[in-house]
């Protein structure tokens, strides 16, 4: 694994662990910083975006189109399970914004903030959840673009997972606004296991409150193209973002993973991990982890890490992690990107121990996500996650042959 | 009974001047119950000589057979051997990142046996090996090789042996980083091996220090890609007070 640091300021020295891979990425300097990036409500202010800019330069710009434009009046479905005290209620989008809900960064996220309606989630303060806000929105038809802004308001000192799980068919262009109180610790969770016709467009953005906790977990396996950008500023020093993803990309699938946390305050965490594997001709992922640490944003601390496991040949992998430092009164700063292909030794010393070469790659793959996969706060979707995964494996072209009974997905979960 | 039968092998690497041959002719047979110590200098050849019956794709045997009970040992793939009874403690073990002892072991052990272990006995067999060789309990929720000390990496292939009770171990350079008292342990955990299974031994040093706690039966002194003299314990000790001096001007002369 190379390690790929800016060099231009302080930065603390990260050992990653890991074998030497190729390195995809060397660090991008962008020709201007990301603070200057355009953030506004206003439609007029992001043009439709034809492929060559920064922020869409990988993206299939030319298959969006019609999701791009104002105006779409399709709906998804939504299915809720809500823990006592928490509530969903409809509020006018001005609204949305008093409440603090921050500006868009693309075109995408503009359109789907220039609704009427905004769907509000409430956790009351000092809720300590047991159960997670769970929000299934699934789509039937993958013609017609959809809107929506969703607003997510923890409550100061109140604790919380909200997962929202997308499925079937859908053109939809979102925004989720997650605001957290102060001293709060809220997980959002956000899982893609969407058709193949599915095109999926993502802001997810965090204010995070002082001394609050936030969690976001992105788990991406399905749709035909899945970009989704989770966002992190701070409302107040002490706060802690934990940004991860775990995506896996067939034929034909794009999938882009984009972060930027704002450090614009002082005594704030950020820690962001994101890993993929993929497989299959013309299968893409694109990973973008943008940190600014601003000057005033003292005593930061804030790592970006990803990891591409390319599982057979024609797959492609971008990698782009991007840190600006404009303070040198920082606790630690770093990133690292590395993609590869499958350790020759590991699968010796594992082959050599009598596993058969396709279980062995499993075993692989299964620890690859493993540290991430453990950090899902829920079970079942731990469990979800490891068996998709395993699923995505039994197609492999190696993988045919599922001899193996040494391992459930039950034991794989619970033990990795 | 078993016995791993190697005759005439010769074994090249491919480097950028072309293949490099390391493995001049090797003739040895070990048999169940046996240890033979393969001694010889750094650089002699010894890990080719393991990782070519283990299998590895960086070494290409160019000439000669090798055979467990008779079965062609080199037509097999690398998982193959070791289902066929080969065990290879490695100098160097290899870090498996999330995946953890525990199912790393179970893994093995039902690939190597053709079924799931028995989960009562296995854990009980899992926890007494680990015991033994003063393994933490911990460990087994651990992700392999991870992190672990020279001595812990040595300590955990030796369990590996305990477990997946192959007919032939090939032990390379187990003793190498151990200080003495991870020396004696591991020893014992190869002895009580040898008791329990009669295992073929096939002990690869460049020192005679563990030959105080595994008595060799037959010791091989190992130069330039192949064995230059064999003999009995009293080899060893030969070596010991001599060093390699002798054979390496008989090699080069
Ligand atoms: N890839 C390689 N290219 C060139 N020489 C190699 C390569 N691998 C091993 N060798 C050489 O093969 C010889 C034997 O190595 P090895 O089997 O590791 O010896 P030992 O285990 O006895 O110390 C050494 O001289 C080493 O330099
Ligand atoms: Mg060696």
């Amino acid at each position: 694994m190379s390690l790929v640091a800016d060099t231009s300021r302080p930065v603390d020295a990260v050992t990653a662990a890991g074998k030497a891979h190729t390195d995809s990425a060397a660090a991008f300097v962008p020709d201007k910083s990301r603070a200057e990036r355009t953030a506004s409500f206003d439609v007029a202010d992001f043009p439709v975006p034809r492929g060559r800019e920064e922020e869409w330069r990988f993206t299939p710009v030319k298959k969006l189109r019609g999701l791009l434009e104002p105006g779409a009046t399709g709906r998804l479905e939504w299915d809720t399970f809500l823990p006592e005290g928490v509530t969903v209620s409809t509020i006018p989008s001005s609204e949305a914004r008093e409440l603090g809900a921050l500006p868009p960064q693309d075109r995408a996220a503009v359109v789907a903030a220039d609704v009427e309606k905004v769907t509000l989630v409430d956790i009351p303060a000092e809720a300590e959840l047991t159960e997670p806000v769970r929000i299934r929105l699934i789509g039937d038809d993958a013609t017609q673009p959809i809107h929506e802004h969703i607003v997510v308001r923890a409550g100061h000192h109140c604790r919380a997972t909200v997962l929202f799980a997308h499925r079937g068919s859908a053109q939809y262009a979102q925004l989720v606004s997650v605001l957290t109180g102060d001293a709060s610790d809220i997980t959002v969770v956000a899982s893609q296991r969407w058709e193949d016709d599915a095109i999926h467009l993502a802001q997810h953005d965090a204010l995070v409150g002082r001394d609050a906790t936030y969690r976001h977990i992105s788990l991406t396996l399905g749709g035909k193209i899945v970009r989704l950008n989770a966002n992190v500023r701070y409302a107040g020093p002490g706060g802690d973002a934990t940004l991860l993803g775990v995506y896996f990309a067939d034929a034909g699938q794009h999938l882009e993973h984009r972060s930027f946390v704002d450090h614009n305050t002082p005594h704030c965490k950020s820690h962001v991990t994101y890993k993929g594997a993929l497989q299959g001709a013309s299968a893409h992922t694109v990973w973008i982890g943008d940190a600014l640490i601003r000057a005033e944003a003292e005593g930061t601390d804030t790592y970006e890490l990803n990891r591409n496991l390319i599982l057979t040949d024609g797959a492609r992998a971008d990698s782009v992690p991007n840190l600006e430092i404009e303070t040198g009164e920082i606790v630690g700063a770093g990133h690292a990107s590395a993609t590869g292909r499958f350790d020759d030794l590991q699968l010796f010393y594992l082959q050599s121990r009598g596993i058969p070469e396709d279980e062995a790659k499993r075993l692989v793959v299964r620890g690859f996500f493993a540290d991430v996969i453990k950090q899902i706060p829920m079970a079942d979707l731990r469990a979800e996650a490891t068996a998709a995964i395993e699923h995505e494996l039994a197609t492999t072209a190696y993988a045919a042959a599922a001899t193996s009974d040494s391992t459930t997905p039950e034991h794989t979960s619970k033990e990795n | 009974m078993s016995t791993l039968e190697i005759k005439g092998l010769t074994v090249s690497v491919h480097t950028e001047d072309g293949p490099k041959e390391i493995l001049r002719g090797v003739d040895l047979t070990v048999s169940s119950g046996e240890t033979h110590a393969i001694m010889g200098p750094n650089g002699s050849g010894k890990s080719t000589l393991a990782y070519s019956i283990a299998g590895h794709p960086k070494y290409t045997v160019t000439g000669g057979t090798v055979t467990l009970d008779g079965e062609d040992v080199l037509a097999m793939k690398v998982d193959q051997r070791a289902r066929a009874g080969l065990f290879l403690a490695m100098q160097y073990p290899v870090e498996v990142p999330g995946v953890t002892v525990s199912n790393f072991l179970r893994t093995a052990k039902t690939a190597i046996d053709g079924q799931a272990p028995k989960l009562r006995t296995w854990v009980k067999d899992v926890k007494q090996a680990m015991a033994n060789l003063r393994i933490d309990p911990e460990f087994a929720d651990r992700n392999v090789n991870e992190g672990f000390s020279g001595g812990e990496k040595k300590r955990h292939e030796i369990l590996q042996l305990q477990l997946l009770k192959p007919k032939v171990a090939i032990l390379d350079e187990t003793d190498s980083g151990l200080d003495i008292d991870a020396l004696r342990i591991v020893a014992d955990g190869v002895n009580q091996a040898k008791d329990e299974t009669n295992v073929g031994v096939l002990l690869i040093t460049h020192y005679t220090r563990i030959l105080r706690y595994i008595k060799p039966d037959f010791v091989h002194v190992f130069v330039d890609g192949r064995i230059v003299e064999e003999g009995g314990k009293e080899l060893a000790d030969r070596l010991e007070d001599e060093g390699y001096d002798r054979f390496l001007t008989a090699a080069s002369a």
